[in-house]
């Protein structure tokens, strides 16, 4: 059985930018330890000679010629934004 | 130095397709901020992505010219990460199973020639372009988000800054060759970290490495990764540990500045992106795209070098740079020999591109009208002196050589009557030259030749004059 830490659940909250307390990390780390084992359940199955799935429709090879449409107008891009300043976006600085 | 550097580089190419890896919008360099994008770069809800056909065979072609295994299956992955110039909060990138692995590329050094591996060559997507404007804010413009891009990584085989060097030019070369990008790193269409590490000689084990970023020219790399090196050498003998961590070079100072402690690849929780099926490349796909890689640097090297007779050295030099290259062989084809072609493009046309600070296409020369000079100069009609003239008309305003030489007179003097009527006049004017000559001054005949030169407007046929004023002097 898969134990889950409140350190876990605090890590992975912050990679998710999530702002989460103590009390809800505990919470949380509770019902995900319960989530991913019931997951675990999975690992009874025999999967040796199954192949790896990432989609559940039989495609592959889904491709487009490589021709361009003109891009949105400005306007309508900087309609849901915040602030904007000369045709850009305007965000805090993170330097990284 | 006590220890073995040991350097791998990250190199980003962005191919020059007309539009995005997953999205229909135009994929050009120098639009007005945020015109060419749509729901798709923009990360909007419900908007689907699909692969560019183009970007794959391309992709393809980068890895088989690198002489890549073409990965038979592969399929993209989703690279999770939260920063401004990524809307969608996470990157379509490849994980396990990239296009291409196990490749290589030979560099030349000091005439020593090395093999370098490449371990992977993968297709992902760029991100739009943050401007910090230093007053706490930042500017995005989301026109690059979604270009198609290849990482090529290598393998930690490269020892010194100057093999790093060499690396970049020879994978900006063949990828110049592929014509699947620009490769211009002053516009971003190539860029490059580095890693790096030391090891005491003879251990296996490699040292901690730290990144290097924000190196925007080859200069640049080579000059951080050596601050770098000796920065970690110091540290090493000062009992210090190395940190694994992201360095910036600073253009400034030439100095690394540490700029954060880097973050493993669990922290990005890749997965396979569920928004795309796989890829599955056949063998008639494979060898379609495999028929369509043109002649490569090293094969043209060795062509100029069994077929033209040239040096190692020139062939190499010419054939780093394709525009370079074809305009080379479209000259030698239009009928100049090859040996004073490579002469002139290494010499006078290449100081030239460097003094303007120009691309060989930005000027008005032409492959025939470079042909025609040069073939007037094996005829003897003009100098190679005079020639220089010719060739600055040619490569600012263009035109035919032939009517250049005649319009201004340019025509060499080989003539022996004419000559020796020069030869004669500045022999009279000058009893002091002759005695000086005749008392073992061999400087004196420079001077003739000077003023004979200088009487004649440099049109004098070199050859014959020295021959009559030898003659002359001998006569008197």
């Amino acid at each position: 059985m898969a134990k889950m830490t409140k350190e876990e659940v605090i890590e992975v909250a912050h990679l998710a930018r999530l702002a989460i307390t103590d009390e809800e990390a505990v919470h949380f780390a509770d019902q995900l330890e319960a989530i991913t084992n019931a997951m675990e359940l999975l690992n009874e199955l025999d999967t040796e000679n199954v192949e790896p799935t990432t989609h559940v429709l039989p495609l592959v090879n889904v491709m487009r010629e490589d021709k361009s449409i003109e891009g949105l107008p400005r306007e309508l891009v900087m309609k849901n934004v915040k602030e904007h300043e000369g045709g850009q976006v305007r965000v805090p600085t993170i330097l990284d | 130095m006590n220890f073995e550097t040991i350097i791998g580089l990250e190199v980003h190419v962005e191919l020059k397709t007309e539009s995005k890896m997953f999205s229909p919008s135009p994929a050009h360099f120098g639009a007005e901020p945020n015109t060419n994008t749509n729901v798709i770069d923009l990360g909007y809800p419900g908007v689907l992505p699909v692969v560019n056909k183009t970007a794959v065979d391309w992709a393809m072609k980068a890895a088989l010219a690198l002489n890549c295994e073409i990965t038979r299956h592969t399929k993209f992955d989703r690279k999770n990460y939260f920063y401004p110039d990524n809307p969608k909060a996470y990157q379509i990138s490849q994980f396990d199973q990239p296009i291409g692995e196990h490749g290589w590329l030979e560099i030349e050094v000091n005439g020593e020639k090395k093999r370098i591996g490449i371990t992977r060559l993968h297709m992902e997507e760029d991100a739009g372009k943050l401007t910090h404007t230093g007053n706490g804010h930042s500017l995005v413009d989301f026109n690059r988000q979604g270009t198609p891009l290849i990482e090529i990584v290598s393998e930690p085989d490269i020892r010194t800054p100057e093999e790093a060097y060499a690396y970049l030019e020879k994978i900006k070369s063949i990828i110049q060759y592929t014509g699947v990008s620009d490769v211009r790193m002053e516009e971003g269409s190539l860029r490059c970290d580095a890693n790096i590490s030391l090891r005491p000689y003879g251990r296996d084990e490699f040292g901690t490495k730290t990144e290097l970023k924000n190196l925007n020219s080859f200069n640049f790399v080579k000059k951080g990764l050596e601050h770098e090196q000796i920065r970690q050498e110091q540290v090493l003998l000062a009992g210090g540990i190395i940190e694994q961590e992201t360095r910036r070079y600073d253009e400034s100072t030439g100095k690394t500045l540490l700029m954060r402690i880097k973050e493993g690849s669990d922290d990005y929780r890749y997965f396979p992106e569920p928004d795309l099926v796989d890829i599955v490349i056949d063998d008639e796909w494979l060898e379609r795209v495999r028929a369509e890689i043109p002649e490569l640097p090293d094969a043209r090297k060795a062509r100029y070098v069994s077929e033209l007779g040239l040096s190692s050295y020139d062939a190499m030099v010419l054939t780093l740079q394709k525009p370079i290259s074809d305009f080379f062989e479209a000259t030698v084809k239009a009928g100049a020999d090859a040996k004073l072609t490579s002469n002139w493009m290494m010499g006078e046309v290449s100081a030239y591109l460097n003094a303007q600070n120009k691309e060989l296409e930005e000027t008005e020369l032409t492959p025939e009208g470079l042909a025609g000079m040069i073939k007037l100069i094996g005829e003897g009609t003009i100098s190679s002196k005079i020639a220089k003239k010719v060739f600055k008309e040619l490569i600012e305003k263009g035109g035919d050589p032939n009517k250049i030489v005649k319009a201004q007179g340019l025509v060499q003097i080989s003539d022996e009557k004419v000559l020796l009527e020069y030869v004669t006049n500045t022999l009279d004017a000058n009893p002091q030259s002759i005695e000086d000559y005749k008392n073992g001054k061999d400087r004196a005949i420079g001077f003739l030749v000077g003023q004979i030169m200088k009487a004649t407007k440099g049109q004098a046929n070199p050859p014959l004059l020295n021959k009559i004023l030898l003659e002359e002097i001998a006569k008197r």
